[in-house]
C-alpha cells in the first residue's frame, strides 16, 4: 500500500484537528449560554426542574461532540425569586460574560424585564414557559404554550363537559389578567361565559369569603389561573367546604409547579388540566428523555412541563445553531425561522417563522390519585393568537406584546 | 338569611385566625417586649411538626396538632431563647437583627429538609351545609381553638401562681428577684409557652392553608399588626384588636375582592394606631388582663 503526498496531508490534518478537540473544550474558546432562573425562593419550585433541564440538554449535546466543535457552557444566574434581579444580572451576562444565547425568565413579569435589554445589546434570548402570548420580538423565541394552545381547549371541553358559567380565579398580575380574557373569548366563541373574575395579589392565602361568594354566583364551573404556593390553599380550602363533588375545577397552571403531588389525592383529584408535557405519555422520544433525566438526576418526581418546554428551547435553539453553521445572531434566528423541529418530551415541536412561538401537540389531562392522567390528546396545535396579531415576516422590527381585546 | 350566615361564620373564622396566629407573639411580644421576627416562621414549624407526626409517623392527626406542634416549638423556643434571645432583653434593635437571622435560618433550614415545595395534610373534619351554602366543618374547629386558647391565656394569668409570677416579673424584674424568684428562668419559660402557643397555630392551620419555606411572610405582618394594635394587655387587646380587624378585612372582602379587604385591614390598622397610639387596650380596658 503506498501512499502518495496528498493522501498524507489529509490524514495529518485531520489527526491534527482531532488532537485540538480536548483544548477546545477546556479553552476559552466554548460556546457561552446564559441561564437565568429563579432557582430559590417562592418560585423555586418551577425554577429548580427548569435548570436541570437546560444542564441535562448541555450535556447530552456535549457528549454527542458539542456544537460546531465547541463545547457548550453553561453560566447560571440564581435570580432568587426576586425580579430586580433579572435585570442586573442580565446586564451581567451581556456585558461581562458575553453570552452567546440567554435561556429563562420564569414570570411573565421577569420576561419583560429582560426582554428590551435584551434586544438592545443584541443578545438572542429564549423564554420557555407557558404563558399569556402575544410577544411579538424577533430577537425572542417562546417556546412555552399560549392560550390558543391551553385554554382554546381546555374551556371548549369544559364547557362541553360541565357547562355554561365560568367563575376565573386568577393571579393579580399580567399573566393572570390577560389569559383571564383569554378564557372569556374564548368561553364566548364555545356559547359559554364567563360570569365572574376574581383576581388575588400572589401571597394570597385564605379563599374563605371567596368560596362563599363563589356559591353564591352559581357558576357550572371554576376555572383556575392561580399562581405559587400561597394560591395553592385555594384548593385545599375548597375541598374542605365539601365542594368539589358540587363544581368542578378546571386550570392553566396546576402542574406547572407539580401542585397535583402537593395536594392529597382528595384534594386533587378530578381537576382538569391542559399542557403539552405528561410524564404517562409514553411516545418514545418522552421516555429517553425521562430515562436520561433519571440517570443524571435519580429520580423524575420534579419534571414538569416548564422543564420540558426548557429543554425543548435548549435543543431547538441548537438545531438552530447547527443549521446557521455559525453563531451570529441574525444567521442563527434566520435559521430558527426556517421553521426548525424537534422531537423531544413533549412530541414534535416546530417553530412557527412568523411569531417565534412553537407548534405543540396538546393533551387534555385529569388528575387522578396525584399523576397527570392524558383523557385525550391533540396533535400539531398552532400558536393562533400570537398569529393573529403578529408577523415578523412583515414586521421585523416589532417589538410589542400584543393583548386581547375583550 | 344564609347568605348571612355565611358572612357572619367566615368573620368569625377571620378573627379565630387573627387571635390564633397572633396568641404567642401577644405573649412574647405583649409581655416580654422581645421582638421576634422569626414568629413566622414559629408557626410553620408547628405546621411542620403536625404534618410529620402525622404523615410520617402516623400519629392521630390531633395529637400533632394539639400536643406534638406546641412541644416542639416550645423546646425550639427554649433553645433560641437561650442561646440567643436572654443575652438580648432589653436592647430592642438587637433583638430584630438576631431574630431576623433566626428567622432567614429557618427559611434556609425548611428548605433543606422539606423542599421548596408546600406540604400539607388534609383536613380531618368535612363540609357541612347551611341552606344552599356548603361550609368547611374544619372552621368550626379553628375557632374553637382560638376560644380555647385565650381562655388557656387568661386563665393561667389570672389564676394561677405561675401566671402571676410571670406578671410580676414582666412588671418589675428586679422586685420579682428580690423576692426570691429567679427571672432568668421565669423567661425562659414565658417564652417557652408563647412558642407553644405559636406552635400550636401552626398546626391547626396546616391543614387549611398549606406550610412552605417561605409561608411565613403571610403570618408575620398579620400578627403584629394586631398584636401592636391590640395594645398591652394580654387577653383583652388580643381579642378587641382581632375582632375588630376580622370584621373590617372580612366584611370588605364581600363587599369587594380580596385585594381591597387586605387594603382595607390595613387602612384601619393606620386609623386606629393614629387615634389610639397604645393601642385599643391602652385606651378602654387599662390594668385589665
Amino acid at each position: 500500500m503506498t501512499i502518495n503526498r496528498r493522501q498524507f496531508m489529509q490524514g495529518a490534518t485531520a489527526a491534527s484537528a482531532l488532537a485540538t478537540v480536548p483544548s477546545v473544550a477546556m479553552g476559552a474558546d466554548t460556546i457561552k449560554f446564559g441561564s437565568i432562573l429563579d432557582t430559590s425562593g417562592i418560585f423555586e419550585a418551577y425554577g429548580k426542574p427548569m435548570e436541570k433541564a437546560h444542564r441535562l440538554a448541555i450535556d447530552e449535546i456535549n457528549a454527542a461532540g458539542g456544537l460546531l466543535g465547541k463545547k457548550i457552557e453553561m453560566i447560571p444566574y440564581d435570580t432568587q425569586s426576586k425580579m430586580a434581579l433579572y435585570t442586573q444580572y442580565a446586564r451581567r451576562m451581556t456585558r461581562k460574560d458575553k453570552v452567546d444565547v440567554i435561556h429563562g425568565g420564569i414570570l411573565s413579569a421577569s420576561r419583560e424585564a429582560i426582554r428590551p435589554s435584551l434586544r438592545k445589546a443584541k443578545t438572542l434570548y429564549f423564554y420557555n414557559t407557558t404563558y399569556e402570548g402575544g410577544v411579538c420580538d424577533r430577537n425572542v423565541f417562546c417556546v412555552g404554550t399560549t392560550p390558543a394552545q391551553q385554554s382554546a381547549i381546555l374551556v371548549p371541553e369544559a364547557i362541553k363537559r360541565w357547562g355554561k358559567k365560568i367563575y376565573v380565579l386568577a393571579a393579580d398580575y399580567n399573566y393572570g389578567q390577560i389569559t383571564t380574557n383569554w378564557i372569556k373569548h374564548y368561553a364566548k366563541e364555545a356559547g359559554g361565559e364567563v360570569i365572574q373574575a376574581d383576581y388575588f395579589p400572589l401571597n394570597v392565602s385564605d379563599f374563605g369569603s371567596t368560596i362563599a361568594k363563589i356559591q353564591k354566583a352559581k357558576p357550572d364551573m371554576i376555572c383556575a389561573v392561580l399562581v405559587g404556593l400561597a394560591h395553592l390553599s385555594f384548593y385545599r380550602q375548597w375541598a374542605a367546604a365539601g365542594m368539589k363533588k358540587k363544581i368542578p375545577i378546571a386550570t392553566t397552571t396546576m402542574s406547572s409547579g407539580n401542585e397535583h403531588k402537593i395536594l392529597t389525592p382528595s384534594e386533587g383529584d378530578g381537576i382538569v388540566v391542559c399542557q403539552s408535557f405528561s410524564p404517562q405519555a409514553d411516545f418514545p422520544s418522552n421516555k429517553a428523555f425521562l430515562a436520561a433525566w433519571k440517570k443524571k438526576f435519580g429520580h423524575t418526581n420534579d419534571i414538569h412541563e416548564i422543564a420540558a418546554s426548557s429543554y425543548d428551547g435548549v435543543r431547538l435553539w441548537a438545531e438552530g445553531v447547527k443549521k446557521a453553521g455559525t453563531l451570529d445572531r441574525m444567521k442563527v434566528i434566520q435559521a430558527l425561522e426556517s421553521g426548525i423541529s424537534y422531537t423531544g418530551p413533549t412530541g414534535k415541536v416546530t417553530i412557527d417563522g412568523k411569531t417565534h412561538h412553537v407548534t405543540h401537540d396538546m393533551h387534555l389531562i385529569e388528575v387522578k390519585n396525584q399523576t397527570l392522567t392524558i383523557a385525550k390528546s391533540y396533535s400539531q396545535i398552532p400558536p393562533s393568537d400570537t398569529q393573529r396579531v403578529c408577523d415578523l415576516e412583515k414586521n421585523p422590527n416589532d417589538t410589542k406584546q400584543y393583548e386581547i381585546k375583550i | 338569611m344564609d347568605l348571612a350566615a355565611v358572612v357572619v361564620y367566615e368573620v368569625l373564622y377571620t378573627i379565630a385566625f387573627l387571635a390564633l396566629i397572633s396568641a404567642g407573639l401577644a405573649v412574647v411580644f405583649g409581655m416580654m417586649r422581645v421582638i421576634n421576627l422569626a414568629h413566622g416562621e414559629f408557626v410553620l414549624l408547628g405546621g411542620y411538626a403536625a404534618i410529620v407526626s402525622h404523615n410520617t409517623l402516623g400519629i392521630d392527626i390531633f395529637v400533632s396538632m394539639l400536643v406534638i406542634a406546641p412541644l416542639v416549638v416550645a423546646a425550639f423556643g427554649v433553645v433560641a431563647e437561650r442561646l440567643i434571645i436572654r443575652f438580648l432583653y432589653g436592647r430592642l434593635i438587637n433583638t430584630m437583627l438576631a431574630t431576623w437571622g433566626l428567622s432567614l435560618a429557618m427559611i434556609g433550614g425548611f428548605t433543606l429538609i422539606f423542599g421548596p415545595t408546600t406540604t400539607s395534610i388534609k383536613a380531618p373534619i368535612g363540609g357541612f351545609a347551611v341552606g344552599d351554602y356548603s361550609l368547611s366543618g374544619y372552621t368550626i374547629f379553628i375557632i374553637a381553638s382560638a376560644i380555647g386558647v385565650i381562655l388557656l391565656i387568661f386563665g393561667v394569668l389570672k389564676y394561677t401562681r405561675a401566671g402571676l409570677i410571670a406578671r410580676g416579673a414582666m412588671q418589675s424584674a428586679d422586685m420579682a428577684s428580690a423576692f426570691g424568684y429567679d427571672t432568668s428562668k421565669v423567661y425562659m419559660v414565658t417564652f417557652a409557652a408563647g412558642s407553644a402557643l405559636t406552635g400550636l397555630a401552626g398546626g391547626v392551620l396546616a391543614p387549611l392553608v398549606g406550610i412552605g419555606p417561605t409561608a411565613g411572610l403571610l403570618y408575620i405582618a398579620k400578627a403584629f399588626i394586631t398584636v401592636i394594635s391590640g395594645g398591652a394587655s394580654v387577653v383583652s387587646g388580643l381579642i378587641a384588636s382581632s375582632g375588630f380587624f376580622g370584621i373590617v378585612s372580612q366584611l370588605v372582602t364581600f363587599a369587594t375582592n380580596s385585594v381591597i379587604g387586605e387594603i382595607g385591614l390595613l387602612v384601619a390598622a393606620v386609623i386606629l394606631l393614629r387615634l389610639l397610639p397604645t393601642g385599643i387596650s391602652g385606651r378602654f380596658f387599662r390594668n385589665r388582663l
